[in-house]
Formats: C-alpha cells, sequence, structure tokens
C-alpha cells in the first residue's frame, strides 16, 4: 500500500513533468546558467581555482533543487491538489514519498548535465576517475538535500512567504550536506584521488539521509494537518 | 474494514488561528439523507467547518463523530468523504481521465470499472483524453465532483459548487446532489448562493463570526430568514 501509492504520485509527477517540461527546463536552465557564470568567473587563462569545481557542482544542484521546489509545489498549490492528496485514505508519509522520489529523479536528470559540464568547463575530467564514489556522493547527497527540500516545501504550500523561506529554512539545515558533497567531490579531484576521504564523507551523507528522511517520514503527518 | 456511518455530529467543535478565532463552540448533527446549506456571510468559518469534516483541519476543541467513531486519529474514515471545493483539486495539465484514474488507484479502486461511469456521469465521455486546462469552468466543475465521488462517499462536503456555473450546469450539478441524499448521502453545502440553496437544501445552518446562529429545517423564504438573522445576529 505505502510503496504503491507513493509510486502512483511519483508517476503522476512524471507524468506531468513529461507533459509541460517546465520544471525540468526551468532547473537546467538555472543550473547550467549558474555553471557559466562561475566559469567566468573562476578559470582564467586556462587555470580553475582548486576545489571551484566541486564548490560550484553542489551550489548549481543546491540552487537548481531550490527552484524546482518551489515550481513543483507550486503545481500541487494550484488547485489545491495537495490538499486532495492529504484527504485520500492513504499514509500521508507515503505521499511524501512519492513528491521526494519526483524531486530526486529531477535533480538527478540535472545532475547528468552538471557533471559532463563541469569536467568540460573547468578541466575536471578526474570526476570521472571514480565514477562509482562520486554517484555515490551524488545519491546521498542529493536524497538529503530533496528530503529536507521536499518536506519544507510541503510545509511552505501555503505559505504566501513561501518563496523567501524555503531558502531561509532550506539552507541553513542542508549545509552538512552541502560541505560534505564539496569535500567528497574535492578527494575525488586531487591527482591521486583520495577514496578514503571520499568514502568518509558519503558514510556522513548516509548518515544525514537516514536521519532527516525518518524525521520526514515522522513529522509530515502531523505538520500537514492544519 | 472500511468504517460506515449515517449520521455526523460536532459537538462544541472550536477551532482557531493563533489568536483569531475561525469557529467558536459549533455544535451541528446531519444524518443520511440531509441536505445541509451553510450559509453566512465571508469569513463566518464555513470553509474551516468543511475542513474540519474532511479531517483536514483538526479542531482545537470540541468532538466530531462519524457515527459512532470520533474522527481524530482515524483515517480510515476518509474513504467515506467526499470534498469539493471552490480550487477543483484537478491537475490541469493531465487529461480528465488520467486525473480520474489517479485518483481513483489513490483510493484503492478499480479504475477500469470507476472512471468510465465517472466520465459518463460527467458528461465528459467524448472529452476524456482532453487536457482538463481547455475545459470551461462548467467541464471543470462536473470532472471535479465526479473525482469528488469517484469512492462513493457517505458524506459529501462541497464549498461554493456552484461558482462559475451556467444554468445546465447548475442543473446538472443540483440534480446529481438530490440523487446522492436519496442514496443515502450526507450533503453538506457552503454556499453563498441563496436562491440555488432555496428548494435545494433540507436542512440550513447559518454561521456568522465562528457562531452557529441558527441550525433549523429549510422552509420557503430563506432568502427573507437569512436577512433577518444577519440583521439580528
Amino acid at each position: 500500500m505505502f510503496a504503491t501509492i507513493a509510486l502512483l504520485v511519483l508517476r503522476k509527477d512524471v507524468a506531468i513533468e513529461v507533459k509541460s517540461r517546465e520544471i525540468l527546463y526551468t532547473t537546467l536552465f538555472f543550473a547550467v546558467s549558474c555553471v557559466l557564470v562561475f566559469a567566468f568567473a573562476f578559470v582564467k587563462e586556462g587555470r580553475v581555482i582548486e576545489d571551484a569545481p566541486a564548490g560550484i557542482l553542489w551550489i548549481a544542484i543546491a540552487f537548481a533543487g531550490t527552484l524546482a521546489l518551489g515550481r513543483t509545489f507550486e503545481r500541487e498549490r494550484y488547485g489545491e491538489t495537495l490538499r486532495a492528496l492529504l484527504l485520500a485514505p492513504a499514509p500521508r508519509a507515503a505521499i511524501y514519498v512519492g513528491k521526494l522520489l519526483g524531486m530526486i529523479l529531477l535533480l538527478l536528470v540535472a545532475e547528468l548535465l552538471l557533471v559532463p559540464l563541469i569536467a568540460l568547463l573547468f578541466g575536471a575530467a578526474a570526476l570521472f576517475a571514480r565514477p562509482l564514489l562520486l554517484a555515490g556522493l551524488l545519491l546521498t547527497g542529493t536524497v538529503g538535500f530533496a528530503a529536507v527540500g521536499t518536506l519544507f516545501a510541503a510545509m511552505l504550500v501555503r505559505s504566501r512567504t513561501r518563496d523567501v523561506m524555503l531558502p531561509i529554512l532550506l539552507y541553513p539545515i542542508t549545509v552538512p550536506v552541502i560541505i560534505a558533497g564539496v569535500r567528497g567531490t574535492s578527494a575525488l579531484l586531487q591527482a591521486t584521488p583520495d577514496e578514503p576521504a571520499a568514502t568518509m564523507w558519503i558514510a556522513l551523507l548516509v548518515c544525514f539521509d537516514v536521519v532527516f528522511v525518518t524525521l520526514a517520514l515522522w513529522t509530515f503527518e502531523p505538520l500537514m494537518t492544519e | 474494514m472500511i468504517p460506515d456511518f449515517d449520521r455526523i455530529q460536532l459537538t462544541d467543535v472550536s477551532r482557531h488561528f493563533g489568536r483569531r478565532r475561525a469557529l467558536a463552540r459549533v455544535s451541528l448533527t446531519a444524518r443520511a439523507g440531509d441536505i445541509v446549506g451553510l450559509l453566512g456571510p465571508n469569513g463566518a468559518g464555513k470553509s474551516t467547518l468543511i475542513g474540519i469534516l474532511a479531517t483536514l483541519v483538526a479542531p482545537t476543541t470540541g468532538e466530531v463523530r462519524f457515527g459512532d467513531i470520533n474522527a481524530s486519529g482515524h483515517d480510515a474514515l476518509r474513504h467515506r468523504i467526499g470534498l469539493l471545493a471552490h480550487e477543483l483539486h484537478l491537475y490541469p495539465e493531465l487529461t480528465a481521465q488520467q486525473n480520474l484514474v489517479f485518483f481513483a488507484r489513490l483510493y484503492g479502486l478499480d479504475a477500469r470499472e470507476a472512471v468510465p461511469a465517472a466520465l459518463e456521469r460527467a458528461h465528459l465521455t467524448d472529452r476524456a483524453h482532453d487536457e482538463v486546462s481547455g475545459f470551461s469552468r462548467g467541464m471543470r466543475q462536473r470532472l471535479a465532483l465526479e473525482r469528488a465521488l469517484l469512492h462513493r462517499p457517505r458524506l459529501v462536503l462541497l464549498d461554493e459548487p456552484f461558482t462559475g456555473l451556467d444554468d445546465h450546469a447548475v442543473g446538472l450539478v443540483t440534480d446529481r446532489l438530490r440523487r446522492l441524499a436519496a442514496d443515502g448521502c450526507i450533503v453538506v453545502m457552503a454556499t453563498h448562493d441563496l436562491d440555488l440553496a432555496d428548494g435545494l437544501v433540507t436542512r440550513v445552518a447559518v454561521i456568522r463570526n465562528g457562531r452557529l446562529i441558527s441550525d433549523e429545517p429549510a422552509g420557503p423564504g430563506l432568502r427573507a430568514r437569512y436577512r433577518m438573522l444577519m440583521g439580528s445576529a
């Protein structure tokens, strides 16, 4: 029942996005613009500031993710469809998981574009040297960021100041994700990739994910009851 | 097993949002076959009351019972509650059929059986594969009503169901509501449209400033009675 509802919500979000492509295009455009601006600032005569690609990758993910979170729940606000979801005799946590999976999927698509783009513009081909570790960092970091963001975006959906409040609430709590993502990616970008360090940051991100997904599942129902 | 009930009962229900009082000690009972008209000016508390009956808003104090079941923490009751709000709870990017299939599955229904019947009742079978964004207000309203009734709820909650409808669409919706009441549903309808409520509702509950100031069987001269209550309250 739980998984069925979560997948149903995910499929619905994917079906809407396949038709409108609104959030995908705006997120990708924003993420690419962000990377391009940083490329002009940080690449001078073919030389790149050390660790800049790692920071830019995670800043682009965070900014694009915030944009996508706002738009996803704006869609549920229009027509008050979130209320219809909450009225269904389904576990409300399953609705949260469905929305979370949609957000993770969207961010992973953005990352599929961002990673090669950063590797190209910043000469960071080393990103692909340890693909599994990079995938692990991206996946765990994305889950952590999206888990907190989805909860806050749902909470703020009826607030008039949601566009201002979402980043104010989201960024302080997801700072550990951004730091772990940046440090883990930097470790992979060393002349000799520092695998133990990257693995340690992945482990930290897994802990963050477990804590915040559990907290979100626990608090979603009471937070969504008016 | 999905619980069922033949009456709803609110006892001294109050709801505060911060320091603002939305409802104050409202007591109300409605039985199967009733069409209860919730009347009152803007901000009177009608939508809050609908939200409480829908289990979407928790009362600050008081008790809501569905038959013998206390509403708090009894999520399975939502199998028996249908809500049509002013916002239609439809995804405009999806087709009429996709919207109904999604909500049918959300309620654990067999979409192959429930959806074609709902489309037929909404007179939208030939527009099943059109996006809802291209529908008129009346078509959306009919679709939204059938979406709210897909799971055959016992309690049907309607918040301003006639907004933006032409005469033909109003006729279809009122006929549907009468049939629902005849079939044993409890219909609770918040509306400002006294002309439409007159002759449709079987009970009238008037709310002002969060207080229930009248709860009586419907009779002739609803508008005059309402004006008198508003003037005297």
